[in-house]
């Protein structure tokens, strides 16, 4: 499946939902957010339009906390083209799960 | 359609089939007809029959309306101010004919952002675009108070008054008003726009005997709307009936389906418009759900719109735009019908948030 993995780095969950089209983006990032402890950072990776608006959404509803979103730097790390007009451009978003409890 | 759009259209076909700009007999009889329709729309929208243009169809009043006014005021500026929740054909609009489009936000429930709005029209302006009320998610503007930014700013002010003609009064506050026949149950195939005398327009097209509708506009067509909005204004007991329905809708959806939010403006609405958006639901799914069981909505979900673009009404809003639902109720509706559909829906909710493995989040 598209990958749930941990960023071994900072100890936060990775989700990548680039691919996939609404609502998948948001129950991928669900799910991780229902198995990660309160307070957790979640990385989530789409290139979905509609995830641009319903994973702040998901969150709001969540009581989640989005920290940032900005383009995904193209795997290789070259920059490439920056207009984005040949390829769909990929988005991260962080999101803080909330600290109240385990709400999916 | 409105029975009485039929019965005026086949009548009108008899007697006005001809061109009204012939001045045969045929030709006279059409253009009678067609003066009576403009006389009878301008009293039904408080305009003067001067004032009262037919075009081809509302995108084409709107496309028509945004390119002559700005144009007409090109030496004042070239900067159009709109909503962020217009009509596509106003935002489209918008782009070609301004120089410089700004873009007034909404807040959660869809309603403008009136201090936003007040700053933005400035001299300087062209033309602003503001709806009645939102034909997606039936929230009404504050149009009263966003007029008098505009008029004491001296910029034309175009209301956008296809979701609301025919089912709320749309009151005096507009300099140019679209209404869109087809909405209360008129025929297709003619818009009307209604521009007050004080406002300059200068027609983008090549020149022709009637510059809003190049080649003239459908006479059956025109008669239909002017008498199906009088019959749907008469019978306003039926149209606000709906609103009780809709309450019941919002009501139900919220108690009864798990993570929705209703959204729109819970009073200040439209009577016959009601939007949900369920989380985890695939919107395109549960059309299909819906219409498998006999029900007719509409959705802003992206993955229901040919573009893959979510709804931009939902999304300027900060609403979840998957999972998205939005029915409008015609006036012969029942309650047995909305009770009908309230006792479905959860189910079929239910049914699609299971195909997608979303049940236990």
């Amino acid at each position: 499946m598209n990958g749930q993995g941990v960023d071994g780095s900072t100890g936060s969950t990775l989700v990548d939902a680039r691919g996939l089209r609404c609502p998948a983006p948001v129950i991928a990032l669900a799910r991780a957010a229902r198995d990660a402890a309160p307070g957790t950072v979640l990385i989530v990776w789409w290139t979905d339009p509609a995830a641009r608006h319903d994973i702040p959404a998901w969150a709001r509803m969540r009581g989640h906390k989005v920290l940032v979103t900005e383009p995904l730097a193209p795997e290789g790390g070259d920059g490439g083209d920056d207009d984005g007009r040949a390829y769909v451009t990929a988005y991260v978003t962080r999101v803080r799960t909330a600290s109240g409890g385990a709400a999916g | 359609m409105h029975p009485v759009a039929q019965e005026a259209f086949l009548a009108a076909l008899e007697q006005g089939w001809a061109d009204p700009r012939r001045l045969h007999a045929e030709g006279r009889r059409a253009r009678l007809l067609l003066d009576g329709a403009r006389e009878a729309l301008a009293e039904l929208l408080g305009a003067r029959t001067e004032e009262i243009h037919l075009t081809a169809g509302h995108t084409a009043s709107l496309h028509a309306a945004v390119a002559a006014v700005a144009r007409a005021r090109r030496r004042v500026g070239g900067r159009v101010v709109v909503s962020a929740v217009e009509r596509a054909a106003v935002l489209a609009a918008a782009a070609l004919a301004g120089d410089e489009v700004v873009t007034v936000p909404v807040d959660r429930t869809g309603r403008l952002d009136l201090r936003a709005w007040q700053n933005a029209v400035g001299p300087d302006v062209a033309l602003a675009a503001l709806q009645h009320a939102n034909g997606e998610v039936g929230t009404l503007q504050p149009v009263a108070a966003a007029f008098e930014a505009t008029a004491r700013a001296g910029v034309p002010l175009l209301v956008d008054a296809g979701a609301s003609v025919g089912h709320v009064d749309v009151g005096p506050h507009w300099d140019v008003l679209a209404a869109d026949p087809s909405d209360w149950g008129g025929i297709a195939g003619v818009g009307v726009l209604a521009v007050r005398s004080r406002v300059r327009t200068t027609p983008t097209g090549p020149e022709d005997e009637d510059p809003w509708a190049p080649g003239g506009v459908s006479v059956p067509a025109a008669v239909a709307a002017a008498a199906s909005l009088r019959a749907v204004l008469a019978d306003r007991a039926r149209s606000e009936a709906r609103r009780a329905l809709v309450d019941r809708i919002r009501e139900q959806v919220a108690q009864t389906v798990r993570d929705v939010e209703v959204v729109g403006d819970p009073v200040e609405r439209l009577p016959h418009v009601v939007t949900f958006s369920c989380l985890y639901v695939d919107g395109e799914a549960l059309l299909g759900e819906l219409d498998r069981l006999g029900f007719a909505v509409g959705s802003g979900s992206a993955c229901t719109s040919s573009s893959l673009q979510p709804s931009h009404v939902l999304a300027a809003m900060g609403v979840l735009t998957h999972g998205n639902v939005r029915i409008a109720l015609p006036s012969t509706v029942t309650a047995d019908d909305v009770e009908a559909f309230c006792a479905v829906l959860p189910q079929a909710v239910a049914e699609v948030r299971r195909m997608a493995g979303a049940t236990d989040l």
